[in-house]
């Protein structure tokens, strides 16, 4: 989402896994966020139009899995985003992924680790406390783990949108 | 819409959700891959907000010239019957959506992608890489020039093949519309025993995957043609939708 370089910028990596524990080595993962300051630069948020202050922010990332099943994203944290309902989001990407295997993309949420506005986050709030889990990111050395499960015990929270 | 000034609060447009007819199941026995892939879990509904009523916007400076033609891409022209495929990307409502990318991908005239995972006995093009990208126009309107794609095999069931298609990818103007789908040829007699196609249960819902032969379209001496719309999501009919009312 980010050019490499920028600072403050942090990967997400994971892992996506299939039912019987493969690795899914022909998924593309895409990536969809706010900026930083929780902005978009697009014409549907009413608040307006505004490019990032991020030099070179896209806001949008893809990649595609390799043969372990592993993406990575290069991005920045985006920030908090004020709802309709007059709640607050905590920080979070909206992902996309497509295989084959999938008729159509399944969508979840990677939310960040250390952020204390998770307890208040109205879609969190709306996940079955047992699975909630599996949309928290997790931290690494170079920034986040988030591994995908689309089946199992661990099955990722995927939603309808 | 702008944000209501009385209140401070924010207005967002809506997408109508999918009808659930009109997509196939994630699990669909009958294509193997979905058993071990799709989510068992029911799918958690997510109201539209900012992340979802926004997208990326993509595109715009970023495209070559000959990215919409796939006959051009390399110093030889590809084997193969040579197609213009052309359409209209709309809303539910019918209305262009214009300047949105449009992506597609397809195997060469003998069946065969080049792709690392395909290996089948086939020959490669090496005029031919199969991919392309366009812009809509300010009516929503894209085309490309390519080649009829050939039909292949694959190892879902017995003597199972792929009738001849080409992948669409859309962006649309919001992540609720994203939508990756496929474009079929009219009549093909693979249609029956291909469990992707008919994955779709609808019969009127499968006939949108299948592009028209469009003769007043063709290029005489040149090209076949075939026309192919493709419909994303609507807004909601809200009473913000309007923007006549932001006067």
């Amino acid at each position: 989402m980010v050019p490499e370089g920028t600072p403050g910028a942090c990967w997400i990596r994971g892992r996506i896994i299939d039912g019987t524990g493969a690795p899914v080595v022909d998924a593309l993962v895409e990536s969809w966020q706010a900026d930083p300051d929780g902005r978009f630069d697009h014409p549907d948020d009413p608040r307006g139009a505004r490019p990032s202050t991020v030099p070179g922010f896209r806001g949008f990332g893809r990649c595609e899995t390799d043969a372990q099943g592993q993406y990575a994203l290069l991005t920045v944290k985006p920030g908090a985003l004020p709802t309709p309902e007059g709640e607050t989001e905590a920080p979070h990407l909206a992902l996309s992924v497509f295989a084959r295997g999938l008729l159509h993309r399944l969508v979840t949420r990677v939310y960040f680790p250390d952020e204390a506005g998770n307890v208040t986050d109205p879609v969190l709030r709306g996940v079955d406390p047992a699975r909630r889990g599996t949309l928290l990111a997790s931290p690494a050395p170079d920034g986040y783990r988030f591994d995908i499960c689309l089946q199992g015990e661990h099955e990722t929270v995927f939603f309808a949108v | 819409m702008t944000q209501d000034t009385t209140t401070g609060k924010l207005v967002l447009p809506g997408y109508r959700r999918d009808d659930v007819e009109a997509h196939p199941p994630l699990l669909s026995p009958g294509y193997k891959s979905t058993v071990s892939r799709a989510p068992r879990q029911p799918l958690t509904y997510l109201p539209q907000r900012l992340t979802e009523i926004t997208g990326p916007l993509l595109g715009a400076g970023r495209l070559g010239e000959l990215d919409h033609d796939l006959t051009r891409q390399h110093d030889g022209e590809p084997l193969g019957q040579r197609i213009i495929v052309h359409g209209r990307v709309l809303d539910g409502d019918g209305r262009a959506v214009p300047h949105t990318l449009v992506e597609i991908w397809q195997a060469n005239a003998a069946g065969r992608y080049r792709h690392t995972l395909d290996n089948w006995p086939a020959p490669l093009d090496p005029n031919f890489t199969g991919i392309g990208r366009a812009l809509t126009d300010a009516q929503g309107r894209y085309e490309f020039v390519t080649v009829q794609p050939g039909a292949y095999p694959w190892r879902n069931h017995d003597n199972a093949w792929r009738p001849a298609h080409i992948h669409f990818s859309l962006f649309g103007r919001a992540f609720t519309q994203r939508l990756v789908t496929q474009m079929y040829f009219p009549g093909d007699p693979l249609f029956s025993q291909d469990p992707i196609f008919n994955s779709v249960r609808d019969e009127q819902a499968r006939q949108r995957m299948v592009a028209r032969y469009d003769h007043a379209t063709t290029r005489p001496e040149w090209a076949l043609a075939y026309e192919f719309d493709i419909v994303l999501r609507g807004r909601d009919a809200t009473p913000f939708e309007d923007e006549d009312d932001d006067e």
